[in-house]
């Protein structure tokens, strides 16, 4: 149990993909500029981690690992080269099917993330977090853990990443700076800020 | 002709129409620093006092004084300490000319005091000189105006540089705060972390060789001691105490450690001249200490046997490092810091956590108390967000 929670503090502050990793900047820049609209994004960001990752796990334990089809009784077959493929593949798949059942059974969810589940399916932190999976070899039990984690920290750094946008919508920026420049700046300083954790040994 | 009288003369060169308009923020300066503005707020803004950004930032120089005096003392008790352990009668570099006059004993005050002065006074004159230099740039391009702020920050700043910083990189570190920290957002009032900690922040990442390490804290050249902090991150408390060190010592300041910060007593008279003047939140401060005591109760009951850290009790942590520097001087810059009451006590009391956390279970930082507070300033705007939130909802549902 000790090694989920430190996994699950790791993935959300040490490891934080947004600010240690800068992983899915598009949206983190492009999405931050309300504090509820980042909000939104960000459950959404973490409810599609949580079930790609052991997803991904699933498909790549049972199918792709060496010796991983010895249940069908293959052997000496290694697959893992087609891991980034297939994590493409299993994202797009399921956010569309995600996408189809809010849709159906939990329509008041699915106008609030509605725009924003479509543009996940791109998102570089979703497809970092699974092959992050795959590289440290995590077991089905962990990549829950480090599914929900990661997407918890993601969502966590675009709230706080809104706030502070909209405290700078009262500032003077020069004109040079405006819009996409003091973001960067502004990101840049954040993960200033998140060097709090690095070094953290769990 | 009094001072007043020659500003008044060369003013019509600097307003709108004179030849050196591009400069008016250069005289506003100059005329502000000295007199009072004669701008007044009209009309009922201003309920409790009339006070203004001037006085509020001159007030917190004022409150550094006694950490000013400490800083020299301290730096240069600890510098001729150091000489009288090496068995040095003397030190090579330029600052042995006015030494001659003084000698290095301990024993003298006035020794300890100008062996100090001649360490503090090099890195208080670059600061201000490059980043007033920077200030001036600023508002002479964008024109703002140049306020006493600057001069909050750049004492801020001196006061937590190791004694024997290279005076390039200080200059480095307060162009890298005050450009990048507060100007690029549009200067006083608009930055989110605080300036002084955030060129801090860029040297000791951009230079850990001269922010950290046990060589740094006494200026002698070739001395090393380690400050009590990075001692009880080793060894615990019996190692401090075994290294001669009482509390009461801590507390009064006499330890090694970045200028102006080992003083916890010039630190709480500060405090309170501070929070006499209204100028301090109580409630950062408040909250700050609180989230101190209780994460380190938390260690404290949870403890470890691998790691000396956990057992620390909070009276401990208040005297060690920067700790009460940072809840004093750095977690009450009213800017950077959280604007709603509830959130003040939420931003100070998450400074304080942090603190004792980054202390003890990070082994990367002896000293926390920096990126505490940095890492704090980026969460106020979200913690005044939910704040204001929860108000919003309380009245909804009163007047439903």
């Amino acid at each position: 149990m000790e090694a989920y929670i430190s996994l699950f503090v790791k993935a959300v502050f040490i490891e934080n993909l947004a600010l240690s990793f800068f992983l899915g900047m598009c949206t983190f820049i492009a999405v931050s500029k309300k504090i509820s609209t980042a909000m939104g994004l960000g459950i959404a960001v973490m409810v599609v981690q949580a079930i790609t990752v052991p997803a991904n796990n699933f498909v790549y334990h049972s199918l792709l690992k060496e010796d991983a089809l010895s249940w069908l009784g293959i052997t000496g077959v290694d697959l893992s080269f087609l891991a980034l493929l297939s994590c493409i593949g299993m994202i797009a798949a399921l956010v569309q099917i995600l996408e189809m059942i809010l849709d159906k059974f939990f329509p008041a969810l699915y106008f609030a993330l509605g725009i924003f589940l479509p543009l996940i399916t791109v998102n570089c932190a979703i497809l970092g977090g699974s092959l992050f999976m795959i590289e440290r070899d995590y077991n089905f039990g962990e990549s829950v853990t480090y599914g929900i984690g990661s997407g918890l920290g993601w969502a966590l750094a675009i709230t706080v990443m809104a706030g502070v946008r909209e405290k700078l919508k009262y500032s003077d920026i020069p004109a040079g700076l405006q819009g996409l420049g003091i973001t960067f700046i502004t990101a840049g300083l954040m993960s200033l800020g998140f060097m709090a954790f690095s070094g953290i040994q769990l | 002709m009094s001072a007043r009288d020659l500003l008044d003369s060369i003013e019509p060169h600097f307003t709108k129409g004179g030849k050196l308009e591009k400069y008016y923020g250069l005289y506003e300066m100059v005329d502000t620093f000295i007199y009072t503005p004669s701008d007044v707020t009209r009309g009922t803004t201003h309920v409790r006092d009339g006070v203004d950004l001037k006085r509020t930032m001159t007030f917190v120089v004022i409150a550094t004084l006694f950490c000013v005096l400490m800083a020299m003392y301290n730096t240069g008790y600890q510098a001729n300490h150091a000489m009288e352990l090496m068995k040095l009668d003397k030190i090579d570099n330029w600052r042995s000319i006015p030494m001659m006059i003084f000698g290095y004993s301990t024993m003298n005050p006035l020794s300890n005091m100008v062996h100090g002065a001649l360490y503090f006074l090099p890195i208080y004159l670059v600061t201000l000189a490059v980043g007033g230099v920077w200030e001036v740039l600023f508002a002479t391009v964008r024109g703002h105006e140049v306020n006493e702020g600057f001069l909050v920050s750049s004492m801020l700043y001196t006061l937590i540089m190791p004694p024997d910083m290279p005076l390039w990189q200080v200059a480095l570190g307060i162009s890298f705060g005050i450009v990048i920290g507060k100007e690029v957002f549009g200067g006083t009032g608009k930055n989110f972390l605080n300036p002084a900690l955030t060129g801090r922040a860029f040297l000791y990442f951009a230079y850990p060789a001269s922010m950290t390490g046990d060589s740094i804290w006494v200026a002698v050249d070739g001395y090393t001691a380690a400050t009590p902090l990075g001692i009880a991150a080793t060894g615990g408390i019996e190692a401090i105490h075994a290294a001669n060190y009482s509390w009461m010592q801590s507390f009064l300041g006499f330890e090694p450690g970045c200028l102006g910060e080992t003083s916890t007593l010039a630190i709480l008279i500060g405090a309170a001249f501070l929070l006499y003047t209204r100028v301090a939140s109580y409630r950062i401060m408040g909250g700050v200490f609180a989230g101190m005591v209780a994460t380190s109760l938390l260690f404290n009951i949870i403890g470890s046997d691998t790691n000396p850290m956990f057992a620390i009790p909070w009276y401990w942590h208040l005297t060690l490092g920067g700790f009460a520097f940072g809840m004093v001087y750095m977690a009450t810059d009213p800017v950077s810091a959280a604007m709603t009451d509830t959130g003040r006590w939420v931003f100070g009391g998450l400074v304080g956590l942090m603190t004792v956390l980054i202390r003890v279970v990070n082994p990367a930082f002896p000293e926390g108390i920096m990126l505490a507070i940095l890492f704090s300033n980026m969460f106020a705007p979200t913690i005044d967000y939910f704040v204001i939130q929860a108000n919003i909802r309380r009245r909804m549902k009163r007047h439903a």
